[in-house]
């Protein structure tokens, strides 16, 4: 009960206010903040470019993550496993990060771009990372994985005797995975989808570092934000939570059953051994290759990370290397401070998400079905939405005292930002904390009861020791999100609660790309550490 | 009864849809062992839960002895439980598993006394350290027996306690148990959905039908002389057979001829009745009802044979070779039961 209370009014409450006061001005109730969101041309431009970059970045992951999938799970060659980990790699490098190692990459001042302006003679590369197709690019490299993962995943438990049947009754190999194959991973196929598209609706430090003038809905929230216009940002943020749920509603309906469950319970075939040497080892040769493109960003950090600053101007490589950028990160109270910011408020959110998602679960499986859909619905609210869209809600409803209808001055608090962060670590920690209550035998809590354990020796010596892998995982997994965190933090960040990723532009703008590597490097190590921890088991 | 120790007075407990126990009345002695038998959906499990505690009755009162514990939630109530597939703590060892009732008990020599003891009990002395996901079916069910124990319930409840275990260790398992039931004298409540079991757990047996109570009594009492068709057909073997009482105690059946009949409830002269006989009860004769033998199942010194008597099939005990398959044979029925045919 008193947890549905708190979700309300942390979920849904701040995001019914934005939908209400698009609606509202001063005079009362006004549907002008709705025209001039209708009227504006930019506006429809912005929200196009939303629309039709996510759909493409689902097309592009899926043609890259899917083929990938089926290489690795089905077909064996030296270095397979080592490969198809490190495939899995652009996961560990959080959003804002990855797009800086793709600028000191691929960047017109980038390894990439010195190599071939050098190559040919020109003065400088001969593009720029700009516009829609830099931003694809960030997507596609960042968002295969879900396929590749979630393909994989399913691929393991498809029985052998499937293929089997499908051999026998006279389909070859390719009419087999388009017949087959595909079909039972319709459920994998559509929830990858739905996660890249909605990541992608809600990606801002692509949009926001390689848009110039390409707009999208949340890097033009932030913009009227920041000019001063709560108003338009208020409608605009409407109209993108609008079509993320819309969005949402519409992939659902593809999934379908999960007929893999179903027929499933099988063991997958062994994967299928290549046996002409040229052929095993072309596949290994090109396995590698991959490898080295997809780590190029991780390595291309810390090498930058390692440049002081001011030093790199036109070289093809930085001419001097030290460690400078990591001593003065720990020696220099200024710099510290962010990542002190970043660690305590990320480590706060956590512990807050993962007692909130122990409170959901004990409800959730104890039989009140009624409270039960209701908490599963509201601790996943927050992933449907764009992480502009919670930043500028709770901006907007934490800006006005006025206790009586739960609002509370938190802007330019230290508090504002963990409880951004909270409310996206819900999702996140609750989905590993819920699967894991769902997995414990009830009869092990009746158990400690006839024992006569109360509630909380209970929930101390049997519930919680049981669970530890799942709050391990769902806690590293929250913690990593939160101390990557740009999105939500450039919307509610105070100078004296900066965290990291606010401190990585500042040095950007100040062309001090070594410090910025230095903290993104950080960031790296923590996400690296953290799904480590999470997939132990 | 008298020293009833523990009473179950008009339980009732609705779900959603469906009533799980109607008003159900029954009562257990100290010491003594209850079995509650039925079908699967009885209402048996509920009742357990309800005596547990994991479960309110909409209706009804428990009381043991003579107080009442029917809003005691399960941790006060002192009442062992021993679920049907174990619930053992896989996080903890043996030891921590059985010591876990005892806790704030006496010092830790007096625990780890109590721990060894219980453990000696059920015949798994020396195991105490080691992970209860390394044991066997039957270990583990001896480990949540001990460790049920070990805090001294006033009450033992046992759910479908030999149920998970493979058919050949089941005898010695019920045996063992039958054992360590009788050394700590606890009074005692087990489910179980087989007759077997029952009887040879039970000092009593209540039979539970649609969440009602049909009979309780000994196993000799609820083998010959069941009071409701619904008991003797479950418990033991049975067959059926359609007729009309004709007098109070002679049933013309529909298969041609007449027996004579015992009616456990008042049936008048008239109504139709389903005629219950055990196979140790027909035997046969020269005269008697005509059939043939449609099988006959070997076990030994004894066989079974069915005989297809008109639309019917009798079951008869006899020696082996007292008939072939496909012999016409005529039965004769020693004693048979009639009740009124359920609408």
């Amino acid at each position: 009960m008193w947890l549905t209370v708190l979700l309300l009014w942390i979920v849904v409450y701040p995001l019914a206010l934005v939908f209400l006061q698009s609606v509202r001005g001063e005079a009362g109730w006004t549907l002008q903040y709705v025209a001039e969101f209708v009227s504006e041309r930019r506006e429809w431009s912005a929200m196009w470019a939303s629309i039709w970059i996510s759909a493409a970045s689902v097309a592009l992951a899926a043609i890259i993550g899917i083929p990938l999938a089926f290489v690795f799970e089905r077909v064996d060659f030296p270095g397979r496993r080592v490969l198809g980990a490190l495939v899995a790699l652009p996961a560990v490098l959080p959003p804002l990060v990855g797009v800086i190692a793709f600028l000191f990459l691929y960047g017109e001042s980038g390894f990439v771009g010195r190599a071939v302006a050098l190559v040919l003679g020109l003065d400088e590369a001969p593009w720029r990372l700009r516009g829609p197709g830099a931003i694809l690019l960030v997507h596609a490299y960042s968002m295969y994985v879900y396929f590749y993962l979630f393909m994989r995943a399913g691929l393991a438990r498809i029985d052998g005797s499937m293929y089997e049947a499908a051999q026998s009754l006279g389909a070859g190999p390719w009419s087999t995975v388009a017949r087959v194959t595909l079909p039972l991973l319709r459920p994998q196929v559509a929830a990858a989808a739905l996660l890249t598209f909605m990541t992608s609706l809600g990606s801002f430090s692509a949009p926001y570092i390689f848009g110039g003038g390409f707009r999208v809905m949340t890097t033009q929230i932030v913009a009227s934000k920041l000019n001063g216009d709560m108003a338009m940002a208020t409608a605009e943020t409407a109209g993108l939570a609008l079509v993320a749920l819309v969005g949402l509603a519409l992939l659902r309906r593809t999934r379908g059953t999960d007929l893999v469950a179903a027929v499933g319970k099988g063991t997958a075939p062994p994967a299928r051994a290549l046996t002409r040497p040229l052929v095993r080892w072309g596949a290994t040769g090109v396995g590698w290759v991959l490898g080295l493109f997809l780590l190029l960003p991780h390595m291309t950090l810390v090498l930058v990370s390692f440049v002081p600053v001011g030093t790199w101007t036109t070289q093809l490589f930085p001419p001097a290397y030290g460690l400078g950028n990591y001593v003065d990160l720990v020696s220099e109270p200024e710099r510290l401070r962010p990542l002190m910011n970043s660690l305590w408020m990320a480590a706060a959110a956590t512990v807050a998400a993962l007692a909130i998602s122990v409170w959901a679960g004990r409800l959730v499986v104890q039989r009140r079905a009624s409270l039960r859909g209701m908490i599963e619905t509201l601790v996943n609210v927050p992933w449907a939405v764009p992480g502009t869209v919670l930043a500028i809600a709770l901006a907007a409803t934490f800006s006005i005292r006025a206790p009586w209808v739960g609002r509370w001055v938190l802007v330019g608090t230290v508090v504002i930002l963990p409880l951004a962060y909270l409310i996206r670590n819900i999702p996140i920690a609750s989905g590993s904390v819920l699967a894991g209550f769902r997995q414990l035998d009830p009869s092990l809590e009746e158990a400690a009861a006839s024992l006569g354990a109360g509630r909380w020796r209970t929930l101390r010596a049997i519930t919680l020791p049981l669970l530890r892998p799942a709050i391990l995982a769902g806690g590293a997994l929250a913690f990593a999100t939160a101390l990557g965190d740009f999105v939500t933090s450039i919307v509610l960040y105070t100078f004296d609660t900066r965290p990291i990723s606010i401190e990585i532009l500042g040095a950007l703008r100040q062309f001090d790309v070594g410090l910025a590597a230095a903290y993104g490097v950080l960031l790296m190590v923590f996400s690296a550490a953290a799904m480590t921890v999470g997939t132990k088991r | 009864m008298p020293e009833a120790f523990l009473e179950l007075r008009d339980l009732t407990k609705c779900f959603a849809e469906h009533t799980a126990v109607e008003k159900l009345s029954v009562s257990v002695r100290r010491g003594s062992v209850l079995a509650l038998l039925g079908p699967s959906g009885s209402g048996k499990t509920t009742t357990l839960r309800l005596l547990a505690g994991f479960e309110r009755p909409d209706q009804g009162a428990i009381l043991v002895d003579g107080r009442e514990v029917t809003r005691l939630p399960p941790a006060q109530r002192r009442f062992g439980m021993v679920f049907q597939h174990y619930a053992l703590f896989p996080h903890l060892t043996v030891a921590e598993n059985v010591a876990f009732g005892l806790a704030k008990r006496g010092t830790p020599t007096d625990r780890n006394g109590r721990i060894a003891e219980m453990l000696a009990l059920v015949d798994l002395a020396g195991f105490e350290q080691r992970k209860v996901t390394e044991l066997s079916g039957g270990q583990q069910q001896r480990v949540a027996v001990a460790r049920a124990l070990a805090p001294e319930p006033r009450v033992l409840l046992l759910d479908e306690p030999l149920s998970n275990l493979d058919p050949g260790l089941r005898e010695r398992t019920r045996r063992e148990l039958r054992a360590a039931l009788e050394k700590t004298g606890v009074t005692t409540v087990l489910v179980t959905h087989e007759q077997e079991e029952a009887f040879a757990l039970g000092d009593r047996v209540a039979v539970l039908r649609d969440g009602r109570l049909e009979q309780a009594g000994t196993p000799p009492e609820l083998y010959e002389r069941p009071r409701t068709r619904f008991v003797a057909t479950f418990v033991g073997r049975a067959s059926t057979l359609s007729a009309t009482l004709v007098t109070p105690n002679r049933a013309k059946l529909d298969v041609g001829g007449e027996w004579t009949v015992e009616t456990p409830a008042p049936v008048k002269p008239g109504t139709r009745v389903t005629v219950v006989v055990r196979p140790e009860s027909i035997r046969f004769a020269e005269e008697g009802i005509s059939g043939t033998i449609a099988v006959r199942r070997y076990t030994g010194a004894r066989a079974y044979f069915q005989v297809r008597v008109g639309d019917a099939v009798l079951e008869v005990e006899a020696p082996v070779h007292a008939a072939q398959h496909g012999d016409a044979v005529r039965v004769v029925a020693d004693r048979a039961l009639a009740f009124a045919e359920e609408p």
